[in-house]
């Protein structure tokens, strides 16, 4: 029995030897703490960072706005960076969480960032005083080509009877209602009790029809054939599409949501200078194009697009569309804390809906 | 013929048992980045994992944890029973359903009541905060299997020891503490494994830029996870599975008991 | 007197990181955002969803812990009947999975249980009917079988080894058969742990979250899954404090039955 104890710290110390601590005398700069979606950046360009400033990084990853949220306004944790989606920045700055970027020192952030995307970020960061765009996209409907024949063109498809248990949904609440409210005609902002509810019924009346709810696990699915059809982040397209050629990615006609995540500083970090000279340093062209070839968003770095060496990405339509085609995009903006009740506890009917 | 049945039935729930760890290690060969297909036969996630110095920062927190708070667990917990079994009726129920409170409520409860303790005291969550977590719960692992073994002692034998002349410290180590090693050790085994496992807890109570395994996997499950993460856990496997044969294949000094 | 003073450290951290931080919980629970009390965050278990989700929630770790019961106990006492010299390699066997992450093991039986996963690819190759449990609760009761199995065999194997073998030959060679000799020597012998070991299964499986998420696609909402939402999206933790205490409630039947039963097992231990 004895061994069982030497067994284990054997085993721990010579784990320790190979794992090591990192030293601190490399950076002699500071740090930054920089909080983000999971596999959301080329971590090589974090390393140069940190050779080119002397600025350690310490990184953090978190899955959903929604949990990103109370730590950032717990204050437990002090980020220096973060990088939320746009209804999430609006929130954040509603509840007086962020800080104001002082954009003399963010050049790159100014030449390379394209303005229409300035221009979209007003809806929630009005004045654009708190935000700097890092990845943007659309929803949509991925779909096999070996198991649907017909062409996609519609949300309604999701509700089809031959698709039974080869749907796959978002397991997020604002993305759920978004595909809903949008197949009705509605706005994804509605804040209308009806609307809501007949959004509420069309989503109990898919459960059915559902093989999971779920986040990112939708790309697996779809790259293993378990699924027909699935609603996807347009980052994700590219990515799935190199790994199965059978999958296809459209934009629904009734219209989607056109997303936004971007960098901004939250009032209470320490390290405000490093937090903008870390956000700079992603929006340089070349470390923006690195980004975007490892995690495939679209990245709205103009700089970063004119470097992109395959003309098939360059042009691809999953990764730019051309906007002007689609006349339904919205985005989200956040709808206040009576509104965000309303919508969790009406999900919550959703998920709690079984039909046995 | 009973024999067979019996081989057969440990045979089945092995399988049960394992047949998830044979699929993640036959996925940390695999070539391509998603677990949903397979890419070709491949050794470059070995290799890679060495060089991923999150994963190395987060296996060192890992196991730093895992050692630290269970060894402080079984040394309190097990001088926590003594006293325990020694206490009246009335009292001995109190502390012991205290000592249940971590193990049965939800996980969740206990992260998010430990990370509120913190910042009323206005400690800052990082690596510490985890630690005094993770002994927390580990204490009752470690009650719970030294207890049954401390109830089946018979009283008498200590009190003899100490008629005949030997201290308490004496006593215990000469008399008690032989019969409740299997329960200490196997106590300690737990703590280390569910501090290894925790995910809820350390998730709420640690703050940026530390990262257990749990916590950095949580963050990829989302994601997909990255492969590296499944040779890690091979390697992991594989050493415990061969320091085991190791260690029972040496002679033993005198048997158990 | 000197025993008691042994207890003195660990009562102390008791207090602090169990019995405040639990006070904390309660004081959340009973309160509103603006600080003022109130009983509407416990009252709203009685809501259709919550209700539902409680409900199910004890029905899958109920089902889950028996059968991990009636997987365990025959194999404790296989494996107790065993070498004394292989314990220790015992008891390993059953802890080493832990040792791989358990995030990683659950998302191993998607990969095992999907439409096409492995265990249907077999089943497809010697042309069997497929295994379609994956998103549904019996997935999410094999989860919870598989995750907490360890911690059911592990006590009763513990109790049935500490059963002193004389004791069995003395039923025996006074003439009680082997049913006999179990239902009424090894098993009230063995019941500490399997208390022990049923507390061990139910209270987490009760609770998870987890792996109705993973291996039941989110379609069926436990208990769990509503206070996780509410502490980490919704942020409304007053509401999942004043669930989380309903939940408590619970656990504390389970508590005080088992302190029921382990008195009786103290009583036939001696």
């Amino acid at each position: 029995m004895k061994k069982l104890f030497s067994l284990v710290l054997c085993l721990v110390t010579t784990a320790c030897l190979f794992a090591g601590c990192g030293s601190s005398d490399k950076y002699p700069n500071g740090k930054v703490y920089v909080y983000n979606w999971g596999e959301y950046i080329d971590e090589e360009t974090i390393k140069l960072f940190e050779k080119e400033t002397g600025i350690e990084v310490i990184y953090d990853e978190f899955d959903t706005n929604e949990t990103m949220y109370p730590k950032i306004e717990a204050g437990a944790s002090n980020y220096d960076v973060v990088c939320p989606s746009d209804y999430m920045i609006q929130k954040m700055i509603d509840n007086d969480l962020l800080a104001e970027l002082n954009w003399d020192n963010l050049p790159n952030a100014r030449a390379n960032i394209g303005a229409e995307y300035y221009e979209q970020s007003l809806a929630f960061d009005p004045g654009n005083l708190y935000s700097v765009p890092y990845c943007w996209g659309t929803v949509g409907i991925l779909y096999n080509t070996t198991m649907v024949d017909e062409p996609v063109t519609s949300w309604s498809i999701l509700w089809d009877e031959t698709y039974k248990d080869s749907i796959l949904m978002q397991d997020s609440v604002r993305d759920l209602f978004m595909v809903a409210l949008k197949e009705l005609g509605y706005s994804m902002n509605s804040t209308n009790e009806s609307e809501l509810q007949e959004a509420k019924e069309l989503l109990i009346a898919q459960k059915p029809l559902v093989q999971a709810y779920v986040i990112d696990q939708v790309r697996d699915k779809m790259i293993g054939d378990e699924a027909a059809i699935g609603v996807i982040y347009s980052g994700e397209a590219i990515y799935t599409q190199r790994e199965n050629p059978n999958l296809a990615y459209v934009i629904p006609e009734e219209g989607t949501n056109i997303w936004i995540d971007s960098w901004v500083i939250p009032k209470n970090a320490e390290n405000k200078e490093n937090a903008e000279k870390f956000i700079d340093f992603m929006c340089r062209g070349d470390i923006a194009l690195m980004n975007f070839e490892f995690i495939t968003y679209s990245t709205p770095n103009t700089a970063a697009r004119d470097l992109i060496e395959d003309d098939d990405i360059r042009n691809s339509e999953i990764a730019f569309p051309d906007l002007s085609k689609y006349d339904k995009l919205e985005t989200f903006s956040y709808l206040g804390e009576e509104a965000d009740t309303l919508y969790n506890n009406l999900w919550k009917e959703i998920k709690s809906y079984t039909s046995y | 013929m009973k024999n067979a049945a019996r081989r057969i039935y440990i045979a089945l729930i092995f399988i049960f048992m394992y047949a998830p760890i044979a699929t993640l290690g036959v996925l940390s060969f695999n070539a391509s980045k998603s677990r949903a297909k397979w890419g070709g036969f491949t050794v470059k996630w070995y290799v890679s994992l060495f060089e991923n110095e999150e994963i190395m920062r987060a296996l060192w927190n890992t196991l730093s944890i895992a050692l630290i708070s269970s060894l402080v667990a079984t040394v309190v917990g097990t001088i926590s029973c003594i006293a325990i079994q020694s206490m009246k009726k009335k009292g001995r129920a109190i502390v012991m359903g205290v000592t249940n409170i971590p193990m049965l409520n939800a996980d969740i409860v206990t992260g998010i009541s430990l990370m509120l303790l913190f910042i009323v005291l206005g400690i800052r969550l990082g690596f510490f905060t985890i630690l005094l977590s993770h002994i927390t719960f580990n204490i009752p692992y470690v009650i719970l299997s030294v207890m049954p073994r401390m109830k089946q002692l018979n009283p008498s034998v200590y009190e003899a020891a100490l008629d005949l002349g030997a201290s308490h410290v004496q006593a215990f180590f000469k008399v008690i503490f032989p019969d409740i090693l299997p329960g200490v050790l196997s106590g300690f085994l737990m703590a280390f494994t569910m501090s290894l496992d925790d995910f809820i807890i350390t998730y709420f109570t640690k703050g940026p830029g530390i990262d257990t395994l749990s916590t950095k996997i949580y963050t990829e499950v989302r994601k997909g996870i990255k492969p590296e993460m499944y040779a890690l856990s091979t390697i992991i496997f594989v050493v415990v599975l061969v320091l085991l044969f190791l260690v029972n294949r040496t002679p033993k000094d005198k048997p158990a008991k | 007197m000197n025993k008691k003073m042994l207890s003195l450290p660990y009562l102390f951290w008791c207090a602090v990181f169990i019995i405040i931080p639990l006070c904390m919980v309660v004081y959340y629970g009973l309160t509103d955002k603006t600080g003022a009390f109130t009983l509407a965050n416990i009252a709203a278990i009685a809501t259709a969803e919550h209700a539902k989700a409680l409900w199910f929630s004890l029905l899958l770790s109920f089902a889950g812990t028996v059968i991990c019961l009636l997987l365990a106990y025959p194999l404790a006492m296989i494996l107790s009947g065993m070498k004394v010299s292989q314990h220790s390699f015992i008891v390993l066997i059953f802890i080493l999975p832990m040792w791989m992450n358990f995030l990683l093991r659950t998302m191993a039986w998607e990969t095992l249980l999907e439409k096409n996963g492995i265990i249907n690819t077999i089943l497809h190759f010697l042309h069997l009917p497929a295994l379609n449990i994956i998103n549904t609760p019996s997935a999410i009761i094999l989860g919870m079988v598989y995750n907490f199995l360890p911690f059911m065999v592990l006590p009763i194997y513990n109790a049935l080894t500490k059963i002193d073998n004389n004791v069995v030959n003395a039923a025996r060679d006074l003439g009680a058969g082997s049913f006999q000799t179990f239902s009424r020597i090894i098993f009230p012998l063995s019941l500490p742990g399997v208390i022990s070991g049923i507390t061990m299964v139910f209270v987490p499986a009760l609770t998870t979250f987890v792996i109705s998420t993973l291996l039941g696609g989110s379609k069926i909402l436990l208990i769990g899954n509503v206070i996780e939402q509410e502490f980490t999206q919704t942020g409304n933790w007053h509401l999942g404090s004043g669930l989380s205490i309903v939940l408590m409630i619970f656990i504390l039947i389970n508590m005080v039955l088992s302190a029921v039963f382990d008195k009786d097992g103290e009583g036939a231990t001696l």
